[in-house]
This record gives C-alpha cells, structure tokens and sequence, in this order.
C-alpha cells in the first residue's frame, strides 16, 4: 500500500507544471545527464585517469603507449559486448573466456589439418563458436539449468578440449593466413582490432537501443513474463544472444591470436578475460539483475580496465595491488548504480 | 445454490454471445480445479466474475487467454467453436488478458511498452517518432492522462501502469478483454482511474469485458452482469441490478460458513 502512494506522487508532480522543468539551467542538465547516460560517469573517470597518468608519467598519452592501452581494451570491448546483450536479457555466459582460446585452435586445425581456406577457415572456427552459443543457450534456456552453472560446465569442457587436441602446447598462425588477413584482423602494430572493437561496440549499441531485437532484449531481461505474455518469443531472444556472445569472443580471440602471432592454449588467460569483460560491463553501467545495460558503456569500462593496467606498470606499481582497484572499482560502481537507479525510479532526474 | 446454476445453462444458444463455455472441465493431477463451468458473455457487456481465493477463477481465465487447455468442454468465439492452441493464438481472435501489474516492462518507456512486440520499423531500426506520436493520440483518445509517453514504466503509479495496460489491449483490436484483478493493490483514486477506463470503453461497445475480482465493491459498480465461480462452477448469474454487494457477500460468507461447519462436524 505505501508503495503505490509512493509511487502516485512523483508522476502526478510531472504531470501538471511543465513551466519550472524548460527552464534548465547548465546545472541541471549536467546532472540530468549524469542520472540518464550511464556512460557519462565512467567516461569521466576515463578521461580523468589519462589526466593522473599523464601527468605522473608523460609517456602515458604518447603514441606508442596509447596503442597499448588500444590492444588492451580491444578484445575486453569486443567480449564484454556479448556479454552485455546477455546480461540484459538475464544470463551470463563463462565460457567466453575458452571459446576465445578455441576459436584461433579450431581456425588453425581446419586450415592446417583439412585444408581449409584461410577464410572459410575462420569462418568454419565462427561457426562453431556459434554452435557452443546455442549450446549454451540450450542447457541455460531449454533444459533450464542457471546460465551461471551451465556455462561453468562448458568453460571446463572446452579447457579440456583445447588443451588436449594441442597437447597444451601453442601452434603457429596458419601460413596463408600470415600476411594481409592478420593485417586486417589483429595486426602487431596498429590499429586495427581496435578499429574492429569500435565497429562492433556501434553496432550492438545500436542493436540493443535502436531494434526490435534491442527492445525485445530489455523486455525479456526487465519482465520475462510480461515479455512471453505480449508474444516475444523469449527463449529465442535468449538463445540469440549466446550466440552473439560466443561469437564475438571467437572473432575477438582469433583477432588476439593474430596480433600475439601465436595459438596458445592459455590465450587470454581463462577466466581473465569473462571477468574482465563482466567487470567492464559492470563498470560501464549494465545490471546484473537484468532489464538494463549499455554497450557503449562497457566499451569505456574496458578502456578503464586497460588504462589502469597500464598506468599501474608506467607508474611503477607491482601489477598486484591492480586488482585491488579493479576490486574496488567493481564495487564503487555497483554502489553507485543502485544508487543512480533508485534516483531514477523514483523520478527525480 | 444449485438452482441458481441454472440460468447460466440456459443462456447458451444466443446468438449475441461473443464468448461461451459449455461444461467446462480442468484437471491438475488429482486436483479437479474446474468441475462444469458453463459462462458466457454478451457483446459490449462487461462481466464480472467474483469468488474466493481457490475458487478457479484464475485457472478459467488461463482457459479463455489460450494459456491453459480444458479437459473437456467446449469454447465458443462469436457462435464458432474454437480450439485455443495458445496465448498468441487465443489474441490472434482478438481475446487479449490484463494481468495486474505483470503485462509492462518497467524498464521501457511508455510508447516502447504501448507497441511491445508490434513495434513500428524503419527497417533497422524502431521508428520511435511514430510510435511515440501513435501512443499519445491513442492514449489521450482513450482519455488516459500520461504527461510524457517517453518516460520510463518504472516511474508510472500503478494506476497509470495498468490503464496503459488496457489501452495496449484496446490498441491491438481486442475483442474481448480479460481483467484479470484491475483493482489489485490501488488505493480508491487510482481505481477511479481504471473504473472510467472501463466505463468509457463499455460506452464505445466495441469490447467485451470480463473482470475477474476477489474484492467485488468497487467492481460493481461498471458491470453489467455478475457471475460467482465456487468450487469449480458458476453458482450464481444475475444482472447487477437485481443483486447487491449483500446478496454476494452473504453468499460468500455462507460457503465459508457451510465449509466451516462442516470441519468442526468433521473434528
């Protein structure tokens, strides 16, 4: 009862005296910014990183550095895009960090063991990773087991695939391959994952908040059953995105293994790279819960993760005490979402 | 109580119906939640359907929405019988459900939820322009005051929610809509709010309305008729005005009389 009293006000207040809500001032809108564009505060604290790291260290923001930070923020970006259209429609996905490990393996045994061409080689290790997304789905969605636990199982399973079929030792990148593809997907130098990481980000950005699919997304993480009531075929939604998810990792770990010029079995580190990217879609503002989150805002939390890591090492700071920021990061962030969220709720952006 | 029954029986045959069930009969294992339940409902009318919690009320209405399939028993849509194979199916014949509180998506805006999976495309993308102009005529056409169609579900009252709720159904050209609880929850001015929507779409007849309520006062007061679902079967149908909210509750009272009665003759 005392809820819906709650409630009633702040609409009602919206409704009669638009007057006071024109007149604006710089203030307000900073603000009102600040509550409806989660991205907006962890760009900030993007761009103020590059401010203390550049002036502890002046290297920081030099060319060479800032493509280090490049590499590193590009495969966390490109996984943690999947992993937000998951989180969004409720789920989660572990085993991202072993398909990315997978794909460059699955792309050299078609193109070195079956004569594949080099292109419909990655395509072939695309396509699997496709199959592991549905597969993911499937346990999670059809057979009902928590996404949580599910792809727990198969981040074990497909360990154990990649480091037997490679007997745990690295492969070399396909010869076809070695020349204009990997300067087109993960070059040692330059640009070009980034580029790649940036693509993707604007386009699932736009898919989560500009399409059907985007809108059917929120809609079965926000209230699956309202969603299945108005027709939305939920599980198809779901499904879709670990498929997206486990795609993405396969493209962001074959573009890795291009640009570390090696396959190797603990590419991406394992369980690194699913819990930097939750960690970059957490920081970037996306709900765990569900119902909510942006791509946009991952890709800045990335780029947080990386310029961290890297400041840290410019600095002179041992690489552990990095965790212990990240740690806090994770939960200063969280704080402040719920925090933010209930400003939200309650209307008084 | 059983003679009351039978007016329900005898209606079936008219040709005005846009809604009948004939012996209708729901099973959940050993559990038998609808016995006989024969309802039907009249072009433009509005319907109100009361009885106690367990009483089935909830499981005949997931018969009508296509969620739930009977036993046996027969439904029938504008004089056809129909087979409601689901949900989709049962609102592809126009026979659309509200259900308190669980049909919008909080964290989408008003016109996102106004056209939830019928949304307007400029292929790829959402037209929002139109959606957001659409909504707003249809929801002031419907005289439900929202002051912006581009605000979040979450910072609507409940009343509002739920009249959006029922706008949305009237917008995808439902014939007959099921209410499910419309007052649930809401303090007397929102449910003024509900009660007019109801009123101002019984004017325009072109809807039937069936509300399901556990609290029936305030239901009354928009129906044209009442039915009470006990243990399975319609017990009593009567125009609201040949009865009152006395009459329902003593009938109410006196089943949890009789069923008190009988424990302690039992102990």
């Amino acid at each position: 009862m005392s809820e819906t009293v709650q409630v009633i006000e702040p609409a009602e207040r919206a409704g009669p005296p638009p007057e006071p809500a024109r007149r604006r001032t710089i203030l307000t809108l900073l603000r009102d910014t600040f509550l409806q564009r989660r991205e907006a505060s962890v760009l900030i604290v993007a761009l103020a990183l590059m401010v203390y790291f550049e002036y502890n260290r002046s290297i920081f923001l030099s060319q060479g550095n800032l493509l280090n930070i490049a590499q590193a923020t590009a495969p966390t970006a490109i996984v943690a895009t999947g992993i937000v259209l998951l989180l969004v429609s409720g789920e989660i996905d572990l085993s991202v960090g072993m398909t990315f490990a997978l794909a460059p393996f699955l792309m050299h045994y078609f193109a070195d063991f079956y004569h594949v061409p080099s292109i419909p080689a990655i395509l072939l290790a695309l396509v699997v990773a496709a199959g592991i997304g549905w597969f993911n789905g499937f346990v999670s969605i059809i057979l009902r087991v928590p996404s949580f636990v599910a792809t727990l199982g198969t981040f074990y399973a497909l360990q154990g695939f990649v480091l037997t079929t490679s007997h745990a030792y690295p492969a070399e990148i396909p010869k076809g391959m070695d020349g204009a593809i990997r300067q087109w997907i993960g070059p040692p130098s330059g640009w070009a994952e980034l580029i790649w990481a940036v693509l993707i980000v604007v386009v699932f950005h736009l898919v989560l908040t500009r399409t059907r699919w985007g809108l059917h997304t929120v809609s079965v993480g926000g209230n699956i059953i309202g969603a299945t009531e108005a027709g939305i075929r939920s599980r198809r939604i779901k499904i879709g995105n670990f498929v997206i998810a486990s795609v993405l990792a396969g493209f962001a770990g074959i573009a890795e293994a291009f640009r570390v010029h090696t396959i190797d079995p603990n590419l991406g580190g394992g369980a690194q790279i699913p819990f930097l990217a939750i960690s970059a879609a957490v920081i970037g503002g996306t709900a765990l819960a569900g119902g909510s989150g942006t791509v946009a805002g991952a890709f800045l939390g990335a780029l947080v993760l990386a310029e961290l890591q890297n400041g840290f090492n410019l600095i002179g700071i041992s690489a552990n005490p990095y965790f212990l920021i990240l740690g806090g990061a994770i939960l200063v962030s969280m704080i402040a979402n719920q925090y933010l969220s209930r400003l939200r709720r309650t209307g008084r952006t | 109580m059983t003679a009351e029954a039978s007016p329900a029986r005898t209606c079936t045959g008219n040709g005005t119906d846009v809604l009948r069930v004939e012996h209708i009969v729901k099973r959940f294992g050993a559990l038998t939640a609808l016995r006989d339940v024969n309802m039907h409902l009249r072009k433009g009318e509005v319907l109100g359907l009361i009885g106690d919690n367990g009483a089935g009320k909830s499981t005949l209405i997931k018969l009508i929405c296509g969620y739930h399939r009977p036993d046996s028993g027969r439904i029938f849509v504008d004089g056809e019988e129909v087979t409601l194979r689901s949900v989709d199916h049962a609102r592809s014949i126009g026979i659309d459900t509200v259900y308190q509180d669980l049909a919008l998506v909080n964290e989408l805006t008003v016109y996102h939820n106004m056209f939830l999976n019928r949304e307007r495309v400029r292929w790829p993308f959402l037209h929002n322009r139109l959606m957001r102009k659409l909504a707003k005529e249809h929801l002031d056409d419907m005289g439900v005051n929202i002051p912006d169609v581009s605000v979040e579900v979450a910072k609507l009252s409940g009343g509002q929610r739920q009249a959006i709720a029922v706008a949305r159904s009237v917008y995808s050209d439902a014939k007959i809509l099921l209410l499910d609880e419309p007052l649930a929850a809401m303090g007397a001015k929102e449910g003024a709010l509900i009660l007019d929507l109801v009123r101002d779409l019984k004017a325009r007849g072109e809807v039937s309305i069936i509300i399901i309520a556990h609290n029936y006062a305030q239901v009354l007061q928009v129906c044209d008729r009442v039915n009470v679902l006990q243990h399975g079967e319609i017990t009593f149908d009567k125009a609201t005005a040949e009865t009152s909210t006395e009459e329902l509750t003593d009938l109410v009272v006196a089943e949890y009389r009789t069923a008190r009665a009988k424990r302690s003759a039992g102990g």
